[in-house]
Parts: C-alpha cells; sequence; structure tokens
C-alpha cells in the first residue's frame, strides 16, 4: 500500500509557499498518496494567481541580502517589491521551479488540496478566488487523512 | 550504454530533476532504461534515494565536468 504524507500549509509568503510544494510534488514522484491542508495565510497558496507572492527581508535576519541592511531601512515602501523582484530573479537564475509550476506538478501527480473553509470564511473569500480542483474542509477532514499518514508535517 | 529515452534536466534545481525523472519513466514501458542528465549536484543522493524508494534500478552513474548523467530501469511493474 502507498505510503502517506500530510501537510499543513499555514504560510503564505514566496518563501514559505516552496516547502509543501517541493515536499507534495516530491513525495508524488516517489509513490506516497500525498494531502496538503492549506490554513490561514497558506490560504493563499490557492489562488488563481499566485504571482504576487512576496517575501519581505523585515524580521527575517537570516534573510541573505547583498549588503547588511538595518531593520528601519527594511521598512522603507519598496524595500519589500524589491526584495521580492531579486528574489524571483535568484530563483530563475538558479533553475528552481516557480511556484506555479510546482503547483501544477502536485495537480497533475493526484495531490490533493483541501481549503480550510473557516479561513475562507474569516477573511471573506470567495471560492471562485481559489483554482479547480480543490475541496473545502476544516481540522476533522486533515485528520481523516493524518491519521492514517506516515508523515505528518505542518509548515 | 543503450536506452530508451532522453531526458535532459540539466539547469534545474531541486525538485524538478526528480519530477522530470518520473515523468519520463512514467511514459516508458516496464524493464526499459531512461536516460537522464542533471547539473544539481544534490541529484547524486537524490537519484539513488528516488531508486531505493521506487523500486527502479539504477544502473549506472556518469559524471561529466558538472554533468551528471543517470541510467535507470524501471521497475517490472
Amino acid at each position: 500500500m502507498a505510503k502517506k504524507l500530510a501537510l499543513i500549509a499555514s504560510k503564505g509568503s514566496l518563501d514559505w509557499a516552496y516547502p509543501p510544494f517541493i515536499l507534495a510534488s516530491t513525495a508524488s514522484a516517489l509513490d506516497y498518496e500525498v494531502q496538503i491542508f492549506f490554513t490561514f495565510y497558506g490560504l493563499t497558496l490557492l489562488k488563481k494567481d499566485v504571482s504576487d507572492l512576496k517575501v519581505s527581508p523585515l524580521g527575517n535576519p537570516a534573510m541573505p541580502m547583498p549588503v547588511p541592511m538595518p531593520n528601519f531601512i527594511q521598512m522603507v515602501p519598496g524595500m519589500e517589491s524589491m526584495a521580492t523582484m531579486m528574489m524571483k530573479q535568484k530563483i530563475a537564475n538558479k533553475g528552481v521551479a516557480s511556484i506555479e509550476e510546482l503547483r501544477s506538478a502536485c495537480l497533475e501527480a493526484g495531490v490533493k488540496l483541501i481549503a480550510c473553509q473557516m479561513t475562507v470564511d474569516l477573511f471573506d473569500f470567495k471560492k471562485e478566488d481559489f483554482i479547480d480542483g480543490i475541496e473545502f474542509g476544516g481540522a476533522a477532514t486533515f485528520f481523516e487523512f493524518a491519521g492514517e499518514s506516515d508523515v505528518n508535517l505542518f509548515i | 550504454m543503450e536506452f530508451d529515452k532522453e531526458v535532459d534536466a540539466k539547469n534545474l534545481n531541486c525538485p524538478l530533476p526528480i519530477l522530470r525523472c518520473k515523468k519520463g519513466l512514467s511514459e516508458l514501458e516496464p524493464n526499459k532504461t531512461l536516460k537522464i542528465m542533471a547539473t544539481d549536484p544534490g541529484s547524486v543522493k537524490d537519484f539513488q534515494a528516488f531508486c531505493k524508494q521506487t523500486g527502479h534500478e539504477l544502473l549506472r552513474r556518469d559524471e561529466d565536468g558538472d554533468v551528471f548523467t543517470f541510467y535507470i530501469r524501471k521497475r517490472s511493474n
């Protein structure tokens, strides 16, 4: 019987969008059955358009920067856009997949994507904001699969 | 070395070489051989791990400068 991987994706920034989709697509390639439960800011990763995901150096002291930058400069308007642009450039230069590409790989491989219904209500999201082929459910839905999974990760 | 299909995964980073490998194998009949090239240094360990977990057989690995070439025989079923 296939091994199972259950992930919770709770973050919606460009950098944190990677781990769930990398792990889920790779696990599928290794013949795992995979579900990802998207909750809170993670729900952003299920939107039709994920081209506006951002990364911020602010409050993220481990982020490598070309020149050391004190916090108060990172707060200047435009810094977040600049950091995001630089990150996207790096991603492309290093042959790292885009989030769209990894998400498509997950969908093609049959990874089940579940949107947290409570978060949808909380943030007034609309079902039509999200890509097709996802399901909506709550914590009990997550445990139905997670309870019999071999690997469970909260991201 | 003989092979039945070739996939170029050069200049791609984790996990793309593995995903391309999986896709390449899915387009082959059982026991046929896939040749796949990668430049990701992590792919050396990753392809071993991939084959160990999926039952496909890593027949051979070549190294030429920055390019790693793997020959993988698709599992019989």
